[in-house]
């Protein structure tokens, strides 16, 4: 009675479970920590040894990458180039065959660890002999995970307070009244400045950068978004919620953030006709390295330039940016960790910054700098900037005394959904969906929900 | 006889393995692992750890799931009509088109080789409340155009109508039923005294039915697991900090759950779900619409 339909079908879901009882992960605790022996500076590499997320687009990475390649005494570097894809970096760890060493943000770095998808770098530092000391604090303590390094640091991010000065003289104000030390004045400002004729929004008066900036403004008020062991969300304390209505309110004053958003989306941002040079922003805190891109493609624009300040009117800057690590699984983990560290050597960042300098020389242009993850290495570049004069020196020196008073968060191991909650709180809040208060109780109830699964997670996987 | 039937049947699967080999390795396995992930709590890297019906019960309590589900269903109860309607339309004029048919069937369809990453890029540059293209057009009018891309309230309209960008497509299938269409019937209703809007009421859409009816189904499932465009303009690489609710689909909800946040078993669970909601629905519309629809020879 049986026919061959049902005998193939049959015969198809027989193997077809038949494979799905071989679906596993490459399983177990966390990612086996290889010895110190495996890292030894002397050592010769042979064959490619394959680098995911990161292009040498310029000459700061190519210099750089041509001094690990050298350093690496045979072997050959393959550059997977574009940012990190998430995806295909597990699904090649989950695989078998992950790339020797990934380019990451640092905060990426709790959760990639606590899954056991990147090895502990102790053995490597000391193997290799890698000064920790040379890195920037708040940069290594964001890719140290259960006391142990997972990743070297690389670049670092810092805000400061950039202005159009025309703008704010002819509203009659100075830098001091857009740089966060005082927020009445900030508001006051902001009213000043926006211009919407018709209620048709044309100058943003004052961006206070949300949602990513909530850290800053928090911050400003003492208050950090996760405990410093990176186990607890404070995402609802009475600061917190303080500096979103603050910044919210910020936008509400001038039309709403969705008017906001759109004339900031209409900016082009990297290009000659950027909301500087076309007039259509006041101020707001900002990444350094956009003092790079204005000097570049506006080097006229009229500007003003200081820290973000606390309203004790102390320098504050969030503090981000990327790092290097090796996947488990990464079949010359010694390559790898040479590779790092002569990517983040204090003389492979001069060499680089010198590559720049001669470049912006022979342009015309002034050398403006690079931010890296390594203090010495930021000393030695700061000593070959050049002058640009006025207001681009103003802003260079802003970057420095930014970069020496910053924070950042710690390392944990759901980063993406503890990020995912409190930025969904504050987009919430500018949509107008929710108050406050109520967007960033349900933001700490779902970042810690998160937090405590993910360490629980982590915990049974490393006992 | 028999044994003819058996050698018959014996090649013809020999024929078809390559497929069957491809169907059971790359679509079979991973529908039925995906249920067994759903059962499980696994982040690619770990081994799966079998937890029962946890997953479920979590989704019916996720709000966010019920967000995405009534996004979904906004968007498709916005989107499936409205580009049945104008591709219909765009097939009627090209339909009575006697010259250069061929280069405008060729540049109706060429929007839909776009690729859906660019679309999304597209979506913000034209739809931009401040200076794009649309509100542009509509200033010319008059209108004050709405912030598309950043009011919540805009923002699946502004999708639906960038969803017309790709009509392509079914623009040319309908094209080719409705040449389909005999042109007795024109001529007797012509005969009869009928204008242009009764013959398309009373004889081109009953007589393209079937076309519309595939269309329609074909297109709801789309539109139930929309994904690229959305996530590019609102959740991508270029808006990594803002995304906008409104936007939040069902797929792109599953998408982060599974690479964002790591939750294959939690994201294989949700797409048992969104399986399940597409066969209802489309079963649904089978029932529902099966009276409307007319084929030559069948009963209705």
């Amino acid at each position: 009675m049986r026919s061959p339909l049902v005998r193939w079908s049959v015969l198809s879901v027989s193997l077809a479970l038949a494979l799905t009882s071989c679906a596993r992960g490459t399983g177990g605790a966390a990612a086996p920590a290889p010895s110190a022996g495996q890292f030894d500076p002397g050592a010769s590499y042979q064959g490619t040894i394959s680098v995911m997320g990161f292009g040498a687009t310029d000459e700061i990475g190519e210099t750089r990458v041509e001094l690990a390649k050298k350093s690496l005494k045979g072997a050959d570097v393959k550059l997977i180039e574009g940012d990190l894809d998430i995806q295909q970096f597990l699904s090649a760890v989950a695989a078998g065959d992950p790339p020797d060493i990934i380019y990451a943000n640092r905060d990426q770095i709790g959760t990639f660890a606590s899954r056991g998808a990147i090895i502990p770098l102790t053995s490597c530092v000391q193997g290799e002999q890698i000064d920790t000391s040379m890195y920037n604090k708040n940069a290594l303590s964001q890719v140290t995970f259960g006391n142990e390094v997972y990743a070297i640091p690389e670049f670092n991010q810092v805000q400061i307070t950039m202005a159009n000065a025309a703008l704010l003289k002819d509203a009659g104000l100075t830098i001091a009244d857009v740089n966060g030390s005082n927020w009445d004045k900030v508001t006051a400002a902001t009213k000043k400045l926006v211009k919407a004729p018709g209620g048709k929004l044309q100058v943003i008066g004052f961006d206070s950068k949300l949602p990513e900036f909530l850290p800053l403004w928090a911050k400003s008020l003492g208050a950090d978004l996760l405990s410093a062991d990176g186990r607890t969300a404070q995402l609802n304390t009475p600061e917190v919620v303080k500096a979103l209505q603050f910044a919210v309110a910020i936008y509400d004053a001038q039309g709403g953030f969705a008017k906001v958003k759109a004339v900031r989306d209409s900016a082009d941002f990297f290009g000659k006709g950027n909301q500087y040079a076309k007039n259509a922003l006041g101020a707001m805190p900002m990444e350094q390295w956009y003092v790079n891109v204005l000097n570049d493609v506006s080097p006229k624009a009229s500007m003003a330039f200081d820290t973000f300040r606390t309203p004790e009117g102390k320098p504050l800057a969030y503090s981000s940016g990327s790092s290097w690590a090796v996947p488990k699984g990464s079949k010359n983990p010694g390559a790898a960790c040479r590779f790092a560290k002569t990517m983040t050597l204090v003389e492979s960042w001069k060499a680089a910054a010198q590559a720049r300098l001669d470049k912006r020389k022979a342009e015309g242009k002034p050398f403006t700098g690079v931010l890296t993850g390594n203090v010495k290495a930021d000393e030695e570049i700061q000593k070959m900037l050049t002058s640009g004069g006025e207001p681009w020196d103003s802003g260079v020196k802003a970057v420095y005394e930014a970069n020496q008073n910053t924070f950042s968060l710690p390392a944990n191991p759901a980063d993406k959904e503890f990020k995912d909650a409190w930025q969904g709180a504050v987009n919430r809040v500018l949509n107008g969906q929710e108050e406050p208060q109520a967007a960033l109780d349900k933001a700490q109830k779902d970042a810690q929900a998160a937090l405590d699964k993910a360490w629980a997670d982590w915990t049974k996987r490393t006992n | 006889m028999r044994s003819m039937r058996f050698i018959e049947t014996r090649a013809a699967l020999l024929f078809i393995s390559p497929w069957i080999i491809g169907f059971l390795i790359f679509t079979a396995w991973p529908v039925i692992n995906s249920a067994y992930l759903s059962l499980t709590d696994y982040d690619v890297i770990n081994d799966p750890s079998f937890i029962g019906f946890d997953n479920y019960v979590t989704l019916f309590e996720d709000p966010k799931v019920g967000l995405a589900l009534r996004n979904t269903f906004l968007f498709t109860v916005m989107s499936v009509p409205t580009q049945l309607v104008v591709s219909l339309g765009l097939a009627l004029l090209l339909n009575s088109a006697t010259r250069a048919t061929g280069f405008f069937r060729t540049a109706f369809f060429l929007p839909k080789m776009t690729p859906p990453v660019a679309i999304g890029i597209l979506l913000l540059m034209l739809f931009n409340g401040q200076n794009g293209l649309i509100n542009s057009f509509l200033g010319v009018f008059g209108i004050d155009g709405p912030a598309w891309t950043t009011d919540p309230a805009w923002v699946k309209p502004g999708l639906v109508l960038m969803s017309l960008w790709t009509v392509g497509s079914s623009v040319v299938i309908i094209l080719a039923s409705l040449r389909g269409v005999p042109q007795e019937l024109y001529d007797s209703a012509l005969v009869d005294g009928a204008g242009w809007w009764k013959r398309t009421l009373r004889i081109t859409v009953p007589m393209i039915s079937p076309t519309l009816f595939f269309l329609f189904i074909v297109d709801s499932i789309n539109a139930l697991q929309s994904f690229t465009e959305a996530y590019t303009a609102f959740f991508g690489a270029g808006n990594t900090t803002y995304s906008n609710d409104a936007a939040l689909f069902y797929a792109i909800y599953l998408f982060q759950q599974a690479f964002e946040f790591l939750h294959m078993g939690y994201a294989s669970a949700l797409a048992w779900l969104l399986f399940i909601v597409i066969m209802a629905i489309t079963a649904v519309q089978i029932l529902v619409t099966r009276r409307f629809v007319h084929y030559e020879g069948g009963n209705s």
